[in-house]
Formats: C-alpha cells, sequence, structure tokens
C-alpha cells in the first residue's frame, strides 16, 4: 500500500464518518458543524487530485460562506434541537434499505464489465505526466479554460447570481414590511385605546 | 471500467474517489429521506452536490481536460445561489409558521 493510498483512506473515513455524524446528530449546529468537516476532506482531497483552485474555493465558499449563511439561519430561527422520531415509523427502516439498495446498483453500474467497459477511463495519468504536467489545474490554466471556452456560461452564473440576490432579499423584505405595519398598528392602539389613523399616517 | 493506474507513491486510483462519491452520495440521499428538518434537508442536498463535484474533479484527473474542474466550479455557484434562495424561503417559512419541520408543511394537500 502507498502512502497516497493510506493517505486517501484515512480522509475517506474521516469524510465518511463526518457525513454520517451529520446525518445522525440531534442538533442542527453540531450536524452544521459535522458539516464542515465533510467539505475540508473534500477540500484535501480536490488538492490530491491536482486542483488547488478548486480547493481553494471550497474551503472559501462552502466552509466558509455557505455554512455561515447555514450557522446564522438556524440560530436566528433558535431551530438548534431537532427531533429525531419521524410520524411515519417504516420510514426510516425503509429509506435505509433503499439506500443501500441505490449503493449496491451504483457501484455495480459503475465497475461491472458489460456496462462500464463502454466508457472506459484512459490511463494517461502516469507518473511522468505527473511530473511534467505541473500546471494541470492551477489556477491560471483554470482561469484560461473558464474565460476562453466557457465565457458565456460565465457570463449566465453571474445573471443567476444576481437574481439569487434579489430573490433572497424580496423573499425576506416582504415580512419585514408586515411586521412594521403590524408594530405600528399595535402602537397607535395601545397609548390612549383608540383605533385612530396614526398607523396609516 | 478503471484499469489500474501507474503506482507512482501518492497517485490514488480514480475508482477510489468514484467508489467514496458513490458512498457520501448516497449518505446525502438518505439525510433527504429519513430528517424531517428542511435545514437538514438542504445539508443532505449539499452534501450530494459536493460528492458529484469530486467525482469531476475525479475524471478531470483522469482525462486530463480541465472542463471537469470549470464545471465544478459552476456547481458551486449554482448551490450558493441556491442555498441563499432556499434559506429565504425556509425564513420565510419559519415566520409564517412558526416550524420547519416538513411533515408539518401539507397545506397544499388536496
Amino acid at each position: 500500500m502507498t502512502p497516497g493510498t493510506v493517505l486517501f483512506l484515512i480522509l475517506a473515513l474521516i469524510a465518511v464518518a463526518s457525513a454520517i455524524g451529520m446525518l445522525t446528530s440531534a442538533n442542527a449546529v453540531h450536524a452544521a458543524l459535522f458539516l464542515v468537516i465533510n467539505f475540508f476532506c473534500i477540500a484535501l482531497f480536490y488538492l490530491g487530485l491536482h486542483a488547488p483552485f478548486l480547493a481553494m474555493v471550497q474551503i472559501t465558499v462552502y466552509a466558509g460562506a455557505i455554512m455561515v449563511l447555514f450557522l446564522f439561519v438556524i440560530m436566528l430561527l433558535g431551530a438548534e434541537r431537532i427531533s429525531l422520531g419521524s410520524t411515519l415509523r417504516w420510514q426510516g427502516p425503509l429509506a435505509i434499505v433503499l439506500v443501500v439498495l441505490l449503493l449496491g446498483v451504483t457501484i455495480f453500474i459503475l465497475f461491472s464489465p458489460q456496462i462500464g467497459s463502454q466508457m472506459p477511463v484512459p490511463e494517461v495519468w502516469t507518473a511522468a505526466q505527473a511530473a511534467g504536467d505541473a500546471e494541470f489545474g492551477s489556477p491560471a490554466s483554470v482561469g484560461l479554460v473558464l474565460f476562453e471556452r466557457y465565457l458565456l456560461p460565465f457570463q449566465m452564473v453571474g445573471i443567476l447570481l444576481l437574481v439569487a440576490m434579489i430573490g433572497a432579499v424580496v423573499l425576506t423584505r416582504d415580512e419585514l414590511k408586515t411586521g412594521r405595519k403590524r408594530r405600528e398598528a399595535q402602537t397607535a392602539v395601545s397609548p390612549d385605546g383608540q383605533t385612530g389613523e396614526v398607523g396609516e399616517a | 471500467m478503471f484499469t489500474e493506474l501507474q503506482e507512482a507513491n501518492f497517485l490514488v486510483p480514480t475508482s477510489y474517489y468514484v467508489i467514496l462519491s458513490a458512498v457520501l452520495f448516497t449518505i446525502g440521499v438518505a439525510g433527504v429521506l429519513i430528517r424531517r428538518n428542511a435545514i437538514l434537508i438542504f445539508m443532505s442536498i449539499e452534501l450530494m452536490l459536493n460528492a458529484a463535484n469530486l467525482a469531476f474533479v475525479a475524471f478531470a484527473r483522469a482525462f486530463q481536460d480541465l472542463s471537469g474542474q470549470v464545471f465544478v466550479f459552476f456547481v458551486m455557484t449554482v448551490a450558493a445561489s441556491e442555498v441563499a434562495v432556499g434559506l429565504a424561503l425556509i425564513v420565510a417559512i419559519f415566520r409564517s409558521r412558526k416550524s420547519i419541520d416538513i411533515d408539518e408543511l401539507h397545506s397544499m394537500e388536496g
């Protein structure tokens, strides 16, 4: 067993264990922190796969921005405690059976010689190439591909982010406005007990 | 499908990464099926997206093609916008219904 394989197995163990920890924890904050561990493991896998740019993006975007958003919403809603019990008794065992079946079928399809051989993975990544092609996956080379071959998708993703930003603002803003109106109505009623036009003005 | 790659010291075969990706994706599916909390279901979806990204990067290395890595970049952007809108929806639902348990959100059933 090579050192690389040993390292991979240790990291894979941490990744799977943290994913299962996320699945089974009764506290939403703990689940989010388990997911952060999992994202860090995946960033390390990216480093091992000659994708240092993606590893850094994984840490800043996923482990940073997205998980902070998750933790913020969990604490904002005060939804740390989650009930693990389901209303349907048979749902959990059935889900586990189906999921094990799904994993078996996926791995069978990927590795069965009849189906899998139609999509062969080329044996191009050799030790000689690993030494020679150090540029593969560097930020400069990823940027070249991104801005030459995928310029239009890049622009469309920018528009998508803008739409998502506006959508998030609109979805939460509506509630704020009705909350303020209700508060104004309450303050208009409470001081002298008459429901005047103060709230409307 | 996967021929054994040449054994340099730190090269892990692509098949290992694909198996790990399948396992992580399956755990994500289990999370969506088992958990009743909307935020936990969202986290499971993120886990599935990450598993797919891992497979993309592994195949990008095997085929020596950077398109796989660029596609992972796009998937991350879509995931970020999905999380922003989804969490805004969850906050809005929580404000009106005082709960994010998806078993209690059945007002649209016939």
